[in-house]
């Protein structure tokens, strides 16, 4: 999966689709499968990122083995009848609706009726004091934004920067499961009911084998893994499986309004897994890079082959929008990688604002335009095409050490080199179409970003153009087979119907 | 040899066993999504530590004792020849069992007290909480009054609970303990035929197999590798995932 912030409107009708299919539900209304984060900003639930608090994720000693930082063998068991990490309602926000009944059945009185707020736990009225989304376009308030984990990257100079008003800025952070190669939730679960599926890597709870014993959601450093308080079971985003099985994008993807999200396939070296997960902290993304496998390889291919994976996911794999952005042209970094969960969800860092400067202008541009247009009496330019590209990288809004604090566990060449490539793609359509660059210029930055005319054409395309079938390229997962995904038909051949069917209703 | 002695002696095991064996095997089989202990920490989690945290090590430390009293009873009173170990043994257990009260009161009160853990409050939660409180209260009772029980536990009642097991119950020994051992051992048999229509179901379900299992799962519902070989039919590569 990536997605490429620099797309990213904000509008979240990702999180709408999944929460209209998947958790609309009583226990579940809580739970944001897919959610979308101003940052700066603290998130959901709240600091999620600070693993002080949370708990979640591998740590590496000294001798450089991983282990679950607050889950694992010996701290979940101790721990099971209660976990000191577990994140409560209060660190999410109390589910909540309306009265809105009043509104029409108050009695006649001298005031308007209201609809007070009610808890959708209790019932009772409560006064709401958060919400999904409360942080939403909030950056630069004290209470939020400002206690961003993340800005303990960031000297308190650069802290205070990031607040002056013209220098403000903020960008939106889509979450959804990262479906990691490495699962935390998975290691930490004591009854063995989540897992990966091999044939998608997707990585599902299994909602039977679930005993509530809540340890995969302080595992899972992205808060990524729910508890339902009503059904007692746990519960995470399932990458839309049954939409996958027929060949269909997830419902998040499929609305994003942006159309910021791509799927396809990545095939990895499972081997080696342990190793890349464990690597120096430096290194984490190369190492994780390393197991991704070229599909035009022809070894890679063969042992695909041998081990059973259809031609037809080798294809899929061969023109995955994914490979391209993460592998090829190395554009997108996983999000926290320092969790080392491996995870599989990549970002392709946002662009904008980081690298707008604020110049003062010499009206040359004002003197183009036509005398209609409206012009500001200003002389400040929000200027976009910067002449001294590699400069303004280092010196960009939205500092690169906050990035590389997101995306790249501190490493600011790591992200600066992704920006460069976005930034020389710009540079080279804005010399195919608008022509107010020099040939000289476009090519020089091309070459310093390590692309070739070729690759960003490409990259324009994947990145502004793309159909449906360039963003999301879903093999079959063999609808003559699918069933058997689930389970085997033999079974169940001369009964009625099949499959689970009691009502999570708890009567005992 | 009374009636109400067959009856609450040599019958409820019974019918307490009955009721556990046939229960637990029915919820399983019909409810199996519903076995577990429906866990309110996600509700409020601060007041449930000072309460689970105690009650559960203690109910472990407690049942683990009558259980080994009950299996090796020579065991036990050998270990109690020495009046030292004897008194270690008592202390030890009792204070267990105090926290296990300390731990279930404030589990009560917090269940009967915060709205948001009222709401996952069942009926039979109620029921089951009153059942251990005078279930330990009974114990402790017993341990204040009727001194050196791990010593007469071993040589009277493991005997006695040995001949229900071989099915010629043997009701004398228990017949003349006192009425508050007299309820501490009915108050058993109740919790162990209730047993499977509460949540002490989680019991069973005890994670243990997590020690033994690599740390990352992956599964392949479809093993595509057996089935493209002629030699496995392909009812052979069944799903795993159960
Ligand atoms: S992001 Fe998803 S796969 Fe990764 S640890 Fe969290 S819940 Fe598990
Ligand atoms: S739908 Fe797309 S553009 Fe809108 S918030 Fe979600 S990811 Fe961003």
């Amino acid at each position: 999966m990536v997605f490429h912030l620099d797309k990213c409107i904000g509008c979240h009708t990702c999180s709408i689709a999944c929460k209209n299919i998947w958790t609309d539900r009583k226990g579940a209304e809580y739970q944001w499968w897919n959610n979308v984060e101003t940052k700066p900003g603290t998130g959901y639930p709240s600091k999620w990122e600070d693993q002080d608090i949370y708990k979640g994720g591998w740590r590496r000693d000294d001798a450089g083995r991983i282990h679950l930082r607050g889950a694992g063998k010996a701290k979940g068991l101790l721990n099971i009848f209660h976990n000191p990490s577990l994140p409560t309602v209060e660190d999410y926000y109390e589910p909540f609706t309306y009265n809105y009944l009043n509104l029409i059945e108050a009695p006649a009185g001298d005031d308007q009726p209201t609809a007070r707020p009610v808890s959708l736990i209790t019932g009772e009225p409560i006064d709401v004091k958060m919400g999904p989304n409360w942080d939403d376009d909030l950056s630069g308030t004290p209470d939020y934004a400002r206690n961003d984990p993340n800005f303990a990257a960031l000297s308190p100079a650069e802290r205070e920067a990031m607040f002056q008003l013209e220098r403000m800025a903020f960008f939106y952070l889509p979450r959804i499961c990262n479906h990691c190669l490495n699962p935390a939730c998975v290691a930490s679960c004591p009854s063995g009911a989540i897992y990966k599926r091999g044939e998608d890597g997707i990585v599902l709870i299994n909602q039977k084998v679930c005993r509530a014993w809540r340890m995969c959601v302080t595992a899972c450093p992205y808060k990524k893994s729910y508890y339902n308080w009503h059904s007692g079971k746990s519960e995470k985003c399932i990458l839309c499986y049954p939409r996958i099985e027929a060949g269909y994008a997830p419902a998040c993807m499929h609305s994003c309004v942006g159309r910021i999200r791509y799927l396809g396939v990545v095939l990895y070296d499972a081997d080696r897994i342990q190793a890349a997960a464990s690597a120096e902290p430096g290194e984490l993304v190369d190492r994780q890079l390393d197991i991704l496998m070229d599909p035009f390889d022809d070894t890679v291919i063969a042992a695909a082959t041998a081990n059973g994976i259809p031609d037809s996911t080798i294809k899929a794999a061969q023109d995955s929008p994914t490979y391209k952005f993460i592998k090829q042209w190395r554009m997108a970094l996983p999000l926290h990688p320092e969790f080392r969960t491996l995870p599989m969800l990549w970002y392709v860092p946002p662009l904008l604002p980081v690298m707008a400067s604020v110049t003062q202008t010499d009206g040359a541009q004002e003197s183009k335009l036509h005398p209609v247009a409206k012009t500001w009496d200003d002389t400040w330019l929000y200027d976009t095409s910067t002449e001294e590209l590699w400069g303004s990288v280092e010196q960009a809004r939205m500092p690169l050490a906050y990035l590389a604090s997101l995306f790249s566990a501190g490493d600011t060449a790591a992200v600066a080199d992704r920006l460069r490539k976005l930034m020389a793609v710009r540079i080279y359509r804005r010399w195919k179409t608008v022509g107010d660059v020099s040939e000289a210029k476009m090519t020089s930055t091309l070459q310093a970003a390590g692309l070739t005319e070729q690759s960003a054409d490409d990259i324009f395309y994947l990145t502004a153009l793309a159909k449906f079938n360039d963003r999301f390229v879903v093999p079959p997962a063999h609808r003559e087979q699918a069933m058997e995904m689930i389970e085997f038909t033999g079974d169940v051949k001369g009964s009625t119907g099949f499959g689970f069917r009691e009502q999570p209703e708890r009567g005992l | 040899m009374t009636v109400p002695n067959v009856f609450f002696f040599a019958a409820l095991p019974y019918v307490a066993m009955f009721l556990f064996l046939g229960g637990t095997i029915q919820r399983y089989r019909s409810r199996g999504f519903q076995v577990s202990s429906l866990s309110s920490q996600f509700l409020e989690g601060r007041a449930l530590f000072w309460g689970t945290v105690p009650f559960h090590f203690g109910i472990l430390v407690v049942f683990l004792g009558h259980l080994t009293a009950f299996l090796v009873p020579r065991a036990v009173l050998a270990w109690n020849g020495d009046p030292l170990r004897l008194i270690i043994l008592q202390v030890t257990a009792f204070s267990f069992g105090l926290s296990i009260l300390i731990g279930l009161v404030g589990l009560m009160i917090r269940r009967f007290t915060n709205p948001r853990v009222r709401m996952v409050t069942t009926r039979m939660d109620v029921v089951l909480e009153v059942l251990l409180l005078a279930q330990v209260l009974l114990g402790l009772w017993t341990a204040l009054h009727y001194r050196w029980g791990s010593s007469w536990f071993a040589a009277d009642l493991s005997p006695y609970l040995w001949s229900i097991l071989r099915g010629e119950p043997n009701i004398a020994a228990v017949s003349a303990m006192p009425w508050p051992v007299k309820l501490h051992i009915i108050g058993a048999f109740v919790i162990f035929g209730v047993f499977p229509f509460t949540r002490l179901v989680h019991l069973l379900v005890a994670p243990l197999h997590y020690l033994a299992r690599p740390y990352q799962r992956v599964m392949w519902n479809w093993d595509r590798k057996a089935v493209r070989n002629p030699a496995t039919p392909w009812s052979r590569a069944r799903p795993r995932n159960t």
